[in-house]
Order: C-alpha cells, then structure tokens, then sequence
C-alpha cells in the first residue's frame, strides 16, 4: 500500500540481521524447539504400540508436532521483547529518530514499517519450526490441516507480542528497559487468567496464551482470530499515538 | 506533485515553543529566499536547536504556522518534508551500515526513485568528499568523515532547503573551510539554514543573520549590516617607546586605556578613526609603533550590545 512502508521493513529486517542478536535468539529458539521434537518424537515412538490398540488413535501430528508449537508459543514470548526492544528506543538512544522524522513519513509509515520488519523475521523463525515438522513426512503422513491451524496461531499470536514490544519500546529510550517491560507485560498477560476461579470469568479472555489453544487443537476460531488481531492493532494504536505525542510535547 | 515553488522557501509566522511552562522559542519570524543561506546565531540554550526542529517537522510548534515552498508543513507533512534535508546536532547515523547502504537508505526515505537512486547516492558522496569511504562501515569513520555522511544524507534528494544544525562541530580548519566552501555551493542553488554559535562561521558564508537570545529574535539583517555593528570603536595600539598617555589623544580619541607597559586600548568618537594621525605622530617622534589593529566585537559584545537596546 506504500512504498516507504517497506523501504523501512526491509531497513529494519537488515539491521535485525546485522546485529549477533537476531542471529543468537534465533539459533537458540530453534535448539530449544528441536530438542523439545526429538523428545516427543521418542516418546511417540514409545507409546505407539499401545496407541493403535486405541479406537481412535491420535496421530503423529497430534502427539509430536502440536506440543512443538505450543512450546514454540512461550517460547517466542520470550524471545519477542529481545527483538522487538531495539525498534524505537535504539533509534532514540542513537539520535537516529531524526533520519525518520524528517524523511517524508507518516507516523503510520514508521511504526508499521518497523513492525513488517520485524514479522518478516518471525515468520523466518516459525517457518523454520514449521519445516521441523514437516519432516516427519519422512515416517508418516502428517495431519496438514492441524499443522496450518497452528502456524496461522502461531504468526497471529507473534504479531500480538510484536506490537506490545514494539509499543514499549516506544516508551523508553532504554532498549534493556524496553525488552524487560515487554516481557514482564506479556508474562503478566499470559499468567494473568491463574488466579480466575469459574471458567466463566472475563480474566481468561485476556490471557494471550488461551486464545492460541484452539489453534494448537487445530480449530480456527473467528472469535480468537479477531481477539489477537484487535490486540494488535491496538497496541499499533498505542505506538503511533506516542510517538505523535513525542512530536507535540517533545 | 505539481506544486508552485515560489521564491520564498521557508516562512515561517510567529512560531513559538513551549515546554512546560519555559518558553524555549517566543514568536519568532523567518523569511528565508530561494538561493540564499541564512545563519542562525545564538548562544547555547537560545533556541536555535528547537527552532530548527520545528522547522523540519521533528517537533510541533505550540503556536505559529510554518510554510516549506507555499506548502503548510503541519497540513501537508509529507509533501513539505519532501523539500527539507536536515542535519541535526547529532548527525542520525546507523553505524552498523557502510556509507553506500546509509545513503541509499537516506535517499529511498526521501522518495528517491529507483532509477535516480545510484546516481543521487554518487553525487552526494562527490560533493561531500566521501568517494573514498563508500564501503567503509560508518561506526569506524572518524567524526569528520561521519559528519560529512550526515551533511550527504541532507542533501541527497536534491532539497530546495538545507538545515544544518551546527554542522562544523568536531570538523578540523581544513575540513571547516571545505564544508563553507560547500555550503557556498548549495546556497547557489538550494537555501540553507546555517545553525552556529560561532560568529565567523556565519560571517564567511551567509547572506542574512538571526540571532537569538533566550528564545526570541534579537536581530535580523543582513550580513553587512552585522559586520558594521561588529566594527568596534577601539584600536589596540603596541608602542615600543610609548609616550605619556596625555600624548596620544589625537583628534578623535576618546579614553586610552593601558593594557601594559607598551600596550594600549584607545576608543575613539565613531566616523572619526584616528589610526592614520596615530601612525603618523608614531613615525614622527619614534614611539616605536609594532602593532595597531581595529578591534572587532566578538559574538558575546554583538549579544550585549543586542540586547542591552531591548
């Protein structure tokens, strides 16, 4: 829709690339994520002989990849603020915030350029993880629809930790201080329905994490869609709203 | 786009800044003409800094309007910005990118069409001297090289006015007298904005003056009109056998002051220069005479001055 909307993506997913970083969260989460495959692998292979005596036995996708990506969503919410943190408070603490404010650019144009920026190399990360569990079409044929429902989970709720970073970071002018308080933020969120006590309660709707559960079962569901996409929305909201806040207070 | 690019390039109208309850910036005009280069002048803390940052869009002011080329820069943002290049107090470098990506960059930003984009990218670096540097990573020029990277990122998309926040800071006398001689250049063609509080700098290359004290205005006018207030009243005189003071009043000579045994500091009644009587009576009656020179007002007594007629 606009040109230097993705001159800016591109700028950021460069500097992600740039920086040992990116590089090293991304290294890790994968380490983590195929540890946690080969685990289920072996214990799906373990259990197998006594699975098929089941009547409706669960399947491969079901036992070793739904759990890889359940994992892979806690463990991006970590991993989201280490990246998201140097968005806005390191171009402040370089002084660099002036290039962008003086280049013909709208407020819009930065924060949703920085955001792309950063999806692109989420969606880098999560195909990655997605390949892993694609190969078991080396032993079986894996369930294709819960593997979709989950990767399509898996970006939605990414692009909620994306823009709640890249809004605290809009904050400070501290990159350390903004990846503290996005993490702490999204910990919160994700803890936050524990102490709801029905099931009924209005808690669990803001927990991040319980709209992703359908997705990990492999059910699409509008309303969990809409939620994760209204929260990020939102906080895209928020980002633009404070940098133009910057520009009138000072 | 197909605006009018009148003769005015900047005008700005009663813009004023607040933060909190200082003012840092009070009602200040500026007209600023195609080609010219206008020096900003104050000390530390007047407002200049906050006043250029207005004028790029970076900060809104709290009252005013400011117009880039007829375009209203807080109706039509992007259009006016399109016209700006900026160089801030701290030039807006991504250290980790070599010259050539940091410019390309600057100039996509800009709207630098693809096809012009090489070229842009090539001229900048020849005007400011950077041939040589393009693939060295920015982080590990020197200042005076990434300086220089900051005023090519200015000027890269060719922009009807330049603004140059204290541009000479960390540059050595050699590279200080190449960047007037470039601002010389851009002046011809673009307007400039010379933010300085260093008088001589604005005096070699500018073409009107501003100076601001505590936030307002306290002169504006030309060049030449400034370097006739600068001309001070007073000689220094260097006498090797100086008579007695008594001796040296010639017509036109008001106080003589003593600096030291052969030194002396004599004001003299405006129009009525008195240095030639003096040079004479010194060659007359061998005082010695080894050094006589008008004495020029610096920065600090042009502001007294200024601001003691308020």
């Amino acid at each position: 829709m606009n040109v230097m909307i993705f001159t800016l993506a591109a700028k950021e997913l460069k500097a992600l690339f740039a920086a040992p970083l990116a590089w090293v969260v991304l290294a890790i989460v994968q380490l983590v994520l195929a540890w946690i495959f080969l685990s289920r692998l072996d214990t799906y292979l373990l259990l197998q002989p006594q699975l098929v005596q089941l009547a409706q036995p669960p399947g491969a996708t079901e036992v070793v990849a739904a759990p890889l990506f359940g994992s892979a969503a806690v463990l991006l919410l970590m991993a989201v603020p280490l990246l998201s943190m140097r968005l806005i408070a390191e171009e402040r603490h370089n002084q660099t915030m002036p290039l962008l404010l003086s280049a013909p650019l709208s407020m819009t144009d930065i924060v949703v350029g920085k955001f792309i920026g950063l999806m692109l190399f989420l969606a880098a990360l999560i195909g990655l993880s997605a390949l892993m569990a694609l190969s078991l079409y080396t032993g079986t044929a894996p369930d294709l629809g819960l593997l979709a429902g989950n990767l399509l989970g898996l970006l939605l709720i990414s692009a909620c930790y994306a823009a709640l970073g890249l809004y605290v970071s809009c904050l400070t002018s501290h990159p350390a201080l903004a990846a503290v308080g996005a993490l702490g933020a999204l910990l919160g969120l994700w803890v936050i329905n524990l102490a709801a006590g029905s099931p009924e309660s209005l808690l669990h709707w803001f927990s991040l994490l319980k709209h992703f559960e359908s997705f990990n079962r492999g059910l699409i569901d509008t309303a969990d869609i809409a939620f994760l996409v209204l929260f990020t929305v939102t906080f895209l909201a928020l980002a633009i709203r404070r940098l133009d806040a910057d520009r009138l207070r000072g | 786009m197909t605006q009018q690019i009148s003769a005015t390039t900047v005008f700005a109208q009663q813009i004023s800044r607040w933060f909190g309850a200082r003012g840092a910036v009070l009602e200040i005009n500026l007209e600023l003409k195609k080609g010219e280069v206008l020096g900003f002048l104050g000390p530390n803390g007047a407002g200049k800094t906050t006043t250029m940052r207005m004028l790029t869009g970076n900060l809104a002011p709290s009252a005013g309007s400011i117009s880039i080329c007829g375009i209203d820069l807080l109706d039509q943002p992007k259009a006016a910005k399109q016209l700006i290049g900026y160089l801030p107090e701290n030039p807006p470098l991504y250290r980790e990118l070599n010259v050539d990506e940091y410019l390309a960059l600057a100039a996509r930003l800009h709207r630098v069409a693809k096809s012009a984009l090489k070229k842009a990218v090539e001229q900048a670096k020849q005007r400011c001297g950077l041939n040589e540097v393009g693939k060295q990573l920015i982080g590990s020029l020197s200042r005076g090289y990434q300086q220089r990277v900051g005023i090519a990122q200015a000027i890269i998309h060719n922009p009807e006015v330049v603004i140059l926040d204290e541009p000479t800071v960390g540059l050595d006398p050699i590279q200080i007298r190449e960047l007037r001689t470039l601002i010389r250049e851009l002046g011809g063609a673009h307007s400039v904005i010379l933010c300085t509080h260093i008088l001589p700098e604005v005096e070699s290359v500018c073409d009107r003056v501003v100076i601001m004290h505590h936030g307002k205005s306290v002169y504006s006018g030309s060049n030449e009109a400034l370097r006739e207030m600068r001309e001070g009243h007073s000689l220094q005189l260097g006498l090797r056998n100086p008579p007695p003071p008594a001796q040296l009043q010639v017509a036109g000579v008001g106080a003589v002051e003593k600096v030291t045994d052969t030194l002396f500091n004599i004001q003299f009644t405006p129009g009525a220069d008195p240095s030639e009587a003096l040079v004479k009576a010194a060659a007359a009656q061998g005082w010695g005479l080894y050094q006589i020179n008008r004495q020029r007002a610096s920065l600090e007594d042009v502001f007294v001055q200024l601001t003691q007629h308020e």
